[in-house]
């Protein structure tokens, strides 16, 4: 037995009273978890602290809290481990982010997560003919999607996004998974359907910053950044989808200019971005753009030939990667989660979940 | 030391300042850059939302290039860079029959990646390699009084396995440990870890200058003189785009970004135009009333 000291996070918007810290010291096993913690100390001191769960096992999803600054399931998380990771000695524990607080530790999953797994149709729409027996897939692809099928839906990834910290009508990164996981699906009948109102969304795939915060909040390795960047290679890539948020604009023309340049240059991927110079959905942008371009140019951040010229030139050998590459019939994508890594590559044992 | 140097596209083009501050204080820590000119974008995770294998590609000649200098180790000076070329070396370096189709796309150049390149953004170049004792030895100006404040962006703290954070490399820390080092005091403010917003602005504008100038204010409620940054793309979006985010978050910011080399400049004796700060949009105003104090300070002494 060993003591632990729990800072929680307690509020409770019907008292109209603000949000305050409380101190509890519990005994338990260093290996026992946090939730164990914080359920020892509402027997112990106070009934009233407010906390959701119900598996204890990391499987239902019910307990996802921040701790000591970071998102992860109460259940998940070794007390040892967490003092380990706090600032003084004393484990704070806060409800998730980005969703309304209902009590203490409890957030408003339905306002937010829900309502955002609901709105990408997250069942399978069915391919027909429907098949007398099974559907025949390849294995790959569907080991490929039972990454994203891995999400217990504890709102971790959506606590902690930088993009739905600044809008709250973004997507976000469960919903993006849970998306791929029906996209992915050989099975789907509407993948490109499915995809076009995604990248159609003002606040949809497009408003991904690649922050990695999913990547590193999921419990169950779900990667939902990585599931967002398939996404992306599919909607832009392979269906050719022209979005009115200048996703696939972006990337096309992020990809000639470095096809053309061999490293990036930054003016013309400005315009051609918005679908190039004479573009008249361009004409806005750059005028919106013009005072900062105008203020760089007077501090010689940026000089007129250097906007115009192209002093840089691809090398060979970048440009027969592109011819390559690209020339291949279908893209070809390693995927680490179907492929595994070689043994030599492999985390020592003991580091990472063993399979 | 001698190092296989990748400036990155940025660097050279929109904030030439980065590079030629580099330049300068390269020799004053006995780093030999060998640039790479021959390298390529590493494709700023763009081009892997496009073709993951062309952007692996495209990594593994710069490796490539890389190996083929007689450097210790191969620099970078961009976050981004380093979050980019780290996930296509997770790839290549984790499979070898991957590692060997990649390599025969790169053979007609007479180029091979052999797995196992270590690439260091500057930031854990001064900490893993210089060190911190050896950086606070170096100091002729420490930057006393000077309150600067973190801004790591995302490539380069995430994700934590990727990037190699663990007990013995608290990489999510040097920046931290890099001020201290030159003698600052470290402003802690809520943005520090967080997104520029920068990869979004084409897309969506409104919510990637709201990140901006969040974390601007933030740093300017926490008293901050300026902001440093390792990631020229977040100096973009902090700097270059600091006076529409201010028109977003509706608030006057003001607050000057240096880039990492030149706020290691700044400490080694180096004045802030050599470093390139005139080119900022945000004039480092605050910076420079320090320096100019400082030195004013130095010669009062010497006089007495």
């Amino acid at each position: 037995m060993a003591e632990f000291t729990l800072r929680l996070r307690r509020y409770d918007p019907e008292s109209g009273e603000p949000a305050y810290w409380d101190e509890h010291v519990i005994e338990l096993e260093p290996h026992r978890s946090v939730l164990e913690g914080i359920l020892q100390a509402r027997a112990r001191f106070d009934g009233s602290i407010g906390i959701r769960c119900s598996c204890r096992a990391a499987i239902c999803g019910s307990c996802g809290v921040r701790i000591n600054g970071e998102p992860g399931l109460a259940c998940h998380t070794h007390l040892d481990k967490a003092v380990a990771s706090s600032t003084d000695g004393v484990i704070e524990v806060e409800p998730m982010g980005n969703m309304p607080v209902i009590k203490d530790l409890i957030v408003d999953m339905e306002a937010v997560h829900w309502k955002k797994i609901r709105a990408v149709t997250p069942w399978l729409l069915a391919r027909e003919p429907v098949p007398e027996r099974e559907y025949v897939v390849p294995r790959e692809t569907m080991v490929d999607i039972t990454q994203s099928m891995a999400c217990i839906q504890c709102g971790a990834c959506v606590s902690d996004c930088l993009a739905m910290e600044v809008d709250d009508e973004f997507i976000g990164p469960a919903a993006l998974a849970k998306a791929y996981r029906f996209v992915g699906d050989p099975r789907d009948a509407e993948q490109e359907a499915r995809l076009r109102e995604l990248a159609e969304d003002e606040h949809g795939l497009y408003t991904c910053t690649h922050c990695f915060k999913c990547v590193d909040a999921c419990p169950k390795g779900v990667d939902p950044m990585g599931q967002i960047m398939r996404l992306r290679r599919i909607a832009g890539n392979d269906q050719k989808i022209d979005d009115r948020n200048n996703g696939h604009r972006h990337e096309e023309a992020f990809v000639k200019n470095i096809e053309r340049n061999g490293v990036l240059h930054e003016a013309d991927l400005l315009t051609d971005s918005f679908g190039g110079k004479l573009n008249p959905r361009a004409l806005p942008e750059l005028l919106a753009s013009a005072p900062a371009v105008v203020t760089a140019m007077r501090r010689g951040k940026v000089t007129p030939a250097k906007a115009l010229l192209h002093h840089h030139k691809a090398p060979k050998g970048v440009k027969a990667i592109f011819k390559e590459v690209e020339g291949h019939a279908e893209r070809y994508e390693l995927n680490l989660y179907v492929s595994g890594r070689d043994e030599d590559d492999a985390p020592p044992a003991g580091t990472e979940a063993s399979a | 030391m001698k190092v296989a140097y990748w400036p990155g596209c940025v660097s050279r083009g929109f904030t030439p300042e980065l590079h030629g501050s580099m330049a300068k204080v390269a020799p004053l820590l006995d780093i030999e850059l060998i640039e790479l000119d021959r390298g390529n974008c590493c494709g700023a995770g763009v081009i892997a939302e496009h073709n993951q294998e062309l952007a692996d590609t495209l990594n593994a000649r710069t490796f490539a290039l890389a190996q083929q200098t007689d450097g210790e180790l191969m620099m970078n000076i961009c976050s981004t860079c380093q979050g980019a070329q780290s996930e296509c070396q997770e790839r290549l370096d984790a499979n070898g029959e991957y590692r060997e189709h990649v390599n025969r796309t790169l053979a007609p150049e007479g180029l091979t990646y052999a797995k196992g390149l270590a690439n260091k953004n500057f930031l854990w170049l001064l900490v893993e390699e210089v060190g911190l004792d050896a950086l606070r030895a170096r100091v002729t100006r420490p930057l006393s009084g000077l309150r600067v404040g973190p801004f790591y962006g995302c490539y380069i703290v995430r994700p934590r396995s990727r990037i190699g954070i663990d007990a013995d490399h608290p990489r999510d820390r040097y920046l931290e440990q890099v001020i201290d080092a030159l003698g600052g005091t470290v402003i802690d403010y809520a943005g520090s870890h967080k997104c520029c917003g920068f990869p979004i602005i084409t897309m969506n504008k409104q919510a990637s200058l709201t990140q901006a100038g969040r974390h601007l204010g933030d740093a300017v409620d926490a008293a901050a003189d300026c902001l440093v940054t390792p990631c020229p793309l977040c100096h973009l979006n902090l700097d270059l785009q600091q006076p529409l985010a201010e028109r977003v978050v509706g608030r006057e910011l003001k607050m000057p970004v240096l880039h990492l080399p030149q706020l290691v400049g700044l400490a080694l004796g180096l004045e802030p135009k050599e470093l390139g700060m005139n080119r900022h949009v945000v004039r480092p105003s605050s910076v420079i009333d320090w320096s100019t104090t400082v030195v004013a300070a130095a010669a009062t002494a010497t006089a007495d």
